[in-house]
């Protein structure tokens, strides 16, 4: 599933591709870049061998939520900075299917959220069966007293708790 | 421009491009003439664009801030689904149309979202109730669709499937919550059930579009979702302590684009802007 992310098939070219995408914050969550948010599905580059210069790069990217208000602002970075970085002729396609799960969240992601004050999604129990609604640990006392106050939050990414023990709100990246 | 509109799975070998079969099911669409595709991503998208205008006049207004968000979110949601929708259908039919026309360049006989979804929102119960019985019906549709032949439906309904659970875990909920709490939220919710109850019928009454799909196989005779539907629906109600309304067999025909008075007006404030300055953009 994550055939794009094996880093032994990757030509160099790529390589360089996937490092400078994971400087691409996710503008929502900024410590999360979109690599580290598992939403980069592919980077390919189709080169012809007689003109080495009419390369096209085509970037593949999941959105996270559908109607995400991110996304296009997401597709418009990855652009500048390939650009800036001097890439020319880059597409960037939507990838629907499979559709995005929070489990491709890295490890490291699911780190710097906590750090960040966002607690991390559960894990998911099967693709089939969703996800499951263990007690969510409050990113900032680690207790695990806490109380969700909303499905929804600030982003479609986040639920609304708070914490029972040390009595703060915050921001759970939900399991989807 | 639409994320979706350059919707390419170049090197993308997961989903073949030019499917009219389902490879992970081995179901095959039989031929498509005049692309029922076209009608029935419309349908779909219309149902969508119609309820998140609905839930977005609660944006400002909801009871408590937590439920404004949820109807925002949801209605973001909803948005997202409209937005792949119409450009598959725009796509299909490929005359130049984009999907902001589609949205905001079309006229109420034109739309086929169910009758339910323009229904006025009244208090906060009767948008429960709204959208608990849609979300239940969305469900049972997109878990049989995203087996589809069609690929871009089944990718669509995969992938609306996740965020629906979300929907309908918050409906449902909050139809309990309102059904078995007091006095007055229980005849509220009861009098919204009461009162949207017999728009259900249109969800498993076949329209054209449904027809054509049925027929060209890439979607499921909605006569089908019926009893699954109930199935999930009454557990709900019956926690909720709510009576479940004696079956209206009246025919709605939101599908074959004929409307209650509600829709225009709807449509006349969503469309005003692109009606008036055509092609503005910001």
């Amino acid at each position: 599933m994550m055939d794009g992310r094996v880093n032994a098939s990757r030509t160099s070219l790529e390589r360089d591709i996937w490092a400078l995408l994971s400087q691409v914050p996710d503008p929502e969550i900024p410590v999360l870049d979109v690599v580290a948010l598992g939403i980069i599905r592919y980077v390919h580059v189709q080169q012809d061998p007689a003109a080495p210069q009419a390369r096209s790069i085509h970037v593949g990217v999941s959105p996270t939520y559908t109607g995400c208000p991110a996304t296009e602002v997401i597709h418009a970075a990855i652009r500048g900075k390939l650009a800036a970085a001097g890439h020319a002729n880059v597409h960037v396609d939507t990838v629907l299917f499979p559709p995005w799960s929070s489990e491709w969240l890295t490890g490291e992601a699911r780190a710097r959220l906590s750090e960040y004050g966002i607690a991390p999604p559960a894990r998911a129990r099967s693709l089939r069966h969703g996800c499951a609604e263990p007690a969510v640990r409050c990113p900032r006392c680690a207790s695990t007293q806490t109380q969700r106050v909303s499905e929804f939050g600030s982003t479609p990414c986040k639920a609304s708790y708070r914490c029972l023990a040390c009595r703060e709100p915050f921001e759970y990246f939900k399991c989807i | 421009m639409s994320p979706y509109a350059a919707h390419a799975d170049a090197g993308n070998s997961k989903r073949p491009q030019a499917a009219a079969s389902n490879p992970a099911t081995g179901t095959r669409c039989s031929s498509l003439p005049d692309d029922p595709r076209f009608g029935y991503a419309l349908h779909l998208g219309d149902n969508a664009l119609v309820l998140a205008q609905r839930l977005g006049e609660w944006v400002g207004h909801a009871p408590e801030l937590e439920e404004d968000l949820a109807f925002a979110n949801i209605a973001l949601d909803l948005i997202g689904q409209t937005r792949y929708l119409f450009s598959y259908a725009a796509e299909l039919e490929g005359k130049g149309r984009s999907e902001d026309d589609l949205a905001f360049r079309r006229d109420p006989h034109e739309f086929m979202n169910l009758n339910l979804v323009e229904q006025p929102n009244q208090d906060f119960g009767h948008t429960i109730v709204r959208q608990f019985l849609f979300d239940t019906w969305q469900l049972e549709l997109f878990e049989r669709l995203q087996a589809s032949c069609e690929t871009r439906l089944a990718e669509l309904a995969a992938k609306a499937l996740k965020e629906t659970r979300y929907h309908w875990r918050f409906s449902a909920g909050w139809l309990v919550r309102l059904g078995d709490g007091t006095q007055e939220s229980h005849r509220r919710v009861q009098d919204a059930l009461d009162i949207l109850w017999r728009f259900t019928h249109e969800f498993f009454t076949p329209g054209d579009v449904d027809r054509a799909a049925t027929h060209a196989r890439f979607a499921p005779d909605v006569a089908t979702l019926r009893a699954p539907w109930l199935a999930r629906v009454e557990p709900a109600l019956q926690e909720a302590t709510l009576i479940r309304p004696a079956d209206v067999t009246h025919a709605w025909h939101g599908k074959q684009g004929r409307h209650s008075e509600h829709l225009g007006h709807l449509l006349a404030g969503m469309q005003y802007l692109q009606r008036t300055y055509p092609g503005a953009q910001w």
